[in-house]
């Protein structure tokens, strides 16, 4: 249960991949008829990923290696195109590192930077938002929904108060793609980042959308792929098998999308209420379909992914990218979160081939490991362990 | 990423609980950085007659309580007081790198532990 650090390509999406590696080798940059079947494969896959996001055209969707290079494309692009009109960039306290270390390294460019606060939900401070809104603000760049803690961020409404200046919305879906509806024009997002593997489609590939209109200055020069703004030969197997699962996750989403809300709102329940001193992560409604974030006072969060690994479970603490550092979750200590309560949250991510047996398995496993942990702990109070 | 050890020690851990009038108590490390345990000690003709430890924190942190545990129990205080990190990381067979500074405290606890003994012992001499 640990989909959002990994997901499994869906075969459907392997099987169209095929082709472009066994017979299909062709470069889409080429005239004869090997390049022009590839260029037709290309705009196909552009053309499947454009009407995911409801985009006016194919043109707007820029493929690249994924969606940590998607941020940074947007985020530099802009800046560095539009660094005449001002130097402000306004950004969420709960963005991905992607995000986050893109634009601290504009601060070293002559950009100013403003990680805008969040609620105890993770919602965007949209009062501090309007404030910091300034004339030399340049761009916005909110995530679609945190990975973490699964929180849907009022997009529609972060783009009205951006417009009002004359500013770009950026936001990074990597974690929200082909798991929710997203409809750029009716949510007015001028760029938004697409991951290929977050909707089971294979790793190393992504892409930026950028609105007809807006331009932005590209990172890497060479050939002039995908319109002079993303260099290098195609990935064309990636961005078919991309293309692919897009086109699936348009037609199952709203089915799959039901499915997940269910086992996650069963396994929510589950995992709190037999257990005093338990708490959500995130909000109830406004959420993920498949994002569990749960927290258990007086225990840690590995010693319970831990347990859980024991009983053939994964789940991940805070964020897998953090395991590395041992600090807790930047997103779980800007929704207030206290470091200890941050140490003992633990996140579930239901995906595709997740059951309701694997939830109810969950749901029976946790209180005799957090009762087992809590028995060990100094800091547990003393009317838990009768 | 933990050794056989390690996840033996997490799993059936040795002397976990608290001795009710210990001789000697200590506590290291602090909730705020995810890690905190208490050793309880009680001493008899100079040995650890008994050892037991209570601790929050991960899998490691948990490891070398129980570790250390082991390591002390029918020590003498000087010889318990030789106990190091490095011996509890090495007796379970290694710990991963980054959590050899911030988890492997439990050898900082028991010497916290001898040392309140110590103190203690002075009090009521005087």
């Amino acid at each position: 249960m640990d989909y959002s650090a990994g997901r499994p390509l869906d075969p459907r999406a392997i099987e169209a991949m095929l082709p472009y590696m066994e017979s299909r080798w062709g470069n889409p940059s080429s005239l004869h008829v090997f390049g022009q079947e590839a260029r037709q494969a290309l705009d196909e896959a552009r053309a499947k990923v454009s009407q995911l996001i409801n985009a006016e055209k194919k043109e707007s969707i820029i493929f690249t290696s994924g969606a940590t290079e998607s941020n940074n494309l947007a985020i530099k692009g802009v800046a560095y195109r539009y660094r005449d009109r001002g130097n402000r960039i306004l950004t969420s306290s709960v963005e991905h590192m992607s995000v986050v270390n893109s634009c601290k390294f504009m601060t070293t460019k002559g950009f100013e930077t403003v990680f805008l606060p969040v609620n105890q939900y993770g919602f965007v401070n949209l009062e501090s938002l309007e404030k910091e809104l300034t004339d030399q603000t340049i761009l916005v760049s909110i995530v679609y929904a945190n990975g973490e803690i699964g929180t849907l961020e009022p997009i529609k409404e972060i783009s009205q108060i951006t417009h009002k200046k004359n500013a770009y919305l950026h936001v990074d879906a990597a974690a929200a793609n082909g798991q929710v509806p997203i409809d750029v024009k009716s949510e007015g997002i001028d760029l938004l980042t697409l991951s290929s593997n977050d909707m089971y489609g294979p790793k190393g590939v992504g892409a930026l959308y950028v609105k007809e209109g807006i331009r932005i200055e590209p990172l890497l020069h060479g050939g002039g792929q995908e319109r002079g703004l993303r260099s290098g030969t195609e990935n064309l197997p990636g961005i078919v098998g991309f293309g692919k699962a897009a086109e699936i996750a348009q037609n199952e989403m709203q089915t799959e999308g039901e499915r997940l809300t269910r086992l996650r709102d069963k396994l929510i329940k589950g995992l709190l209420d037999p257990i005093p001193y338990s708490f959500l992560n995130g909000h109830s409604t406004k959420r993920l379909p498949g994002n569990v974030s749960v927290r258990y006072n007086f225990v840690e969060g590995e010693s319970i992914l831990l347990s859980l690994d024991m009983m053939g479970v994964a789940a991940s603490s805070g964020s897998a990218c953090t395991a590395k550092t041992l600090e807790p979750s930047h997103v779980l200590l800007a929704i207030g979160l206290k470091h200890e309560e941050a140490h003992g949250s633990l996140m579930f991510s239901l995906g595709k081939q997740n059951v309701e047996d694997e939830v109810d398995y969950v749901i029976g496993l946790m209180p005799n490991i957090i009762k087992r942990l809590r028995e060990m702990s100094p800091l547990t109070p003393k009317e838990l362990k009768k | 990423m933990y050794t056989e050890k390690v996840m033996d020690h997490f799993k059936n851990p040795r002397n976990m609980g608290e001795i009710p009038d210990a001789d000697g108590v200590g506590t290291v490390g602090n909730p705020v950085c995810g890690d905190l345990m208490t050793i309880q000690i009680k001493v008899k003709d100079n040995r650890l007659k008994d050892v037991k430890f209570k601790t929050y924190g991960c899998g490691a942190a948990i490891a070398t309580s129980s570790m250390v545990t082991e390591l002390a129990r029918g020590k003498t205080l000087e010889e318990a007081m030789k106990i190091t990190r490095a011996n509890v990381a090495d007796s379970l067979g290694g710990l991963p790198p980054i959590k050899m500074h911030c988890s492997n405290l439990a050898a900082d606890a028991l010497h916290a532990a001898i040392e309140d003994y110590y103190k203690k012992q002075k009090e009521v001499k005087k």
